[in-house]
């Protein structure tokens, strides 16, 4: 099976960075990408502060589909998705028929939105972004609202919050949750955090969730109904409740899978030669849907491909939220090792440290002028994954 | 002095500042950052980084 190809499916960043890592150790071995969308490349993490940047759908494309064909070397396979794997011959059916046998497969499948499937005439409006064409949808459908109801504080929920404040768009935020990031941020940072954002021009609504969401009869406008009963008019829903690794495939072909598709430290599943990257993997445990692991998988995972076996390293990392009107870095402390957090506030800062017992640093929350710590305080954050 | 802005994560690179927590000195310009110096919020590489002037 010399000649068969290294497949990777997805065309993320996952997909896209094992891909590139791959090509600079070798050339030769023939490389195919199937992808679900258009196959151009572009960054994720760029779709929640894409407003304030004047990006759209099409300017947020970094390289067309053919340059990535070009650059990478690769046969890429567009508006393709995986029906079926068979992992004892080593073969991948696409939803159009076509089979494929591969050397070696990587799975950069990427993860699900949670849908949160309300009730009401337009339960099914709800928008979630997380793809371009997602983006491309949002964008367009959010000309001449002046409201949007977003579903979910946490990281995404937060910062395309402070991303609308840019187009003079009103954010209101519900969550069942005391506060935003509530479960990275310790509860006053959390607490600071929501002030800054307040002052801002974000809504926020705590202790609640949506129960339905319907048409206004004759408008525009759709409105929210509150589990406490209230109702909120808005001209737009997002949700930004969480994602679900894609393992649907995966757990088909009879792979190993937990929350995500699971992986040693070289990235293995459970069959031979079958990878796995990004948001659909579990990595030792571990399931990370940040840029910084996935560079580093991507690496490892490429040098493995190309014949040197490379396990991949978690040095700890800091997770930075796009919420300009707060800026906010977190190195959330591991959940196995209960710490104590200590704080230290400021006019324009709010700094915490959690601590072990004798002392050692586990995790950090910066927040405004004390994000400047940042990269001081990371190094001294004992490595996740070595 | 210019901004650059990293395209995968938002990450921006004054030259200004510099980044002297990282070794490099305000007023560093983008060119003369090392080779193997790497985005510090998304681990992108020097050369993959495509910084845009803002």
């Amino acid at each position: 099976m010399s000649s068969a190809p290294i497949v990777i499916v997805g065309s993320g960043l996952a997909g896209y960075t094992v891909a590139r890592e791959f090509r600079r150790l070798d050339r030769q071995t023939p490389l195919v990408v199937i992808t679900r969308d258009h196959g151009g490349f572009y960054s994720k993490p760029m779709l929640s502060n894409a407003l304030a940047s004047n990006k759209t759908a099409a300017s947020l494309v970094m390289k067309p589909v053919q340059k990535m064909a070009e650059e990478l070397a690769a046969d890429i396979r567009c508006h393709s998705s995986v029906k079926h794997l068979d992992t004892a011959s080593q073969t991948l059916t696409l939803d159009n028929g076509d089979t494929l046998v591969w050397r070696d497969l990587v799975l950069a499948l990427g993860a699900d939105p949670i849908a949160p499937n309300l009730p009401g005439s337009a339960g099914d409006e709800m928008l979630s972004v997380n793809d371009l064409d997602d983006y491309a949808r949002f964008s367009e459908r959010l000309s001449g609202r002046d409201r949007v109801v977003i579903l979910g504080g946490g990281l995404i929920g937060c910062e395309f919050a402070n991303d609308l404040l840019s187009r003079g768009v009103t954010p209101v935020v519900l969550d069942p949750g005391q506060g935003p990031l509530s479960r990275l941020l310790p509860p006053q940072a959390s607490a600071w955090l929501s002030d800054k954002l307040r002052a801002a021009g974000v809504q926020f609504e705590w202790g609640v969730t949506a129960t339905a969401v319907d048409r206004a009869a004759g408008s525009e406008q759709l409105e929210v109904t509150l589990s406490d009963g209230r109702k909120l008019s808005a001209g737009l829903v997002l949700s930004a409740i969480g994602l679900r690794p894609r393992v649907g495939v995966a757990q088909a072909a009879g792979l190993n899978v937990h929350r995500g598709i699971v992986t040693d430290a070289h990235l293995a599943t459970s069959a031979e030669h079958v990878y796995a990257v990004g948001d659909c993997a579990e990595v030792v445990g571990h399931s990370l849907p940040y840029v910084l692991p996935l560079m580093s998988q991507g690496r490892a995972l490429a040098a493995t491909l190309a014949g040197a076996r490379t396990p991949v390293v978690y040095p700890a990392m800091a997770v930075t939220v796009k919420t300009p009107a707060c800026p906010t870095v977190v190195c959330p402390p591991p959940l196995a090792t209960p710490g104590v957090w200590e704080e230290r506030v400021s006019e324009q800062g709010f700094e915490a440290r959690c601590l072990d017992t004798d002392g050692s640093l586990l995790g950090f929350a910066l927040l405004g002028s004390a994000t400047t710590q940042k990269q001081a305080l990371v190094a001294q954050v004992r490595p996740w994954l070595s | 002095m210019k901004q650059y802005q990293c395209v995968v994560c938002g990450f921006i690179y004054d030259e200004a500042l510099g980044m002297p927590e990282d070794g490099i000195a305000a007023g560093t310009l983008w060119d003369d950052v090392p080779a193997d110096w790497e985005c510090p919020d998304c681990g992108v590489s020097k050369a993959d980084f495509d910084m845009v002037a803002l």
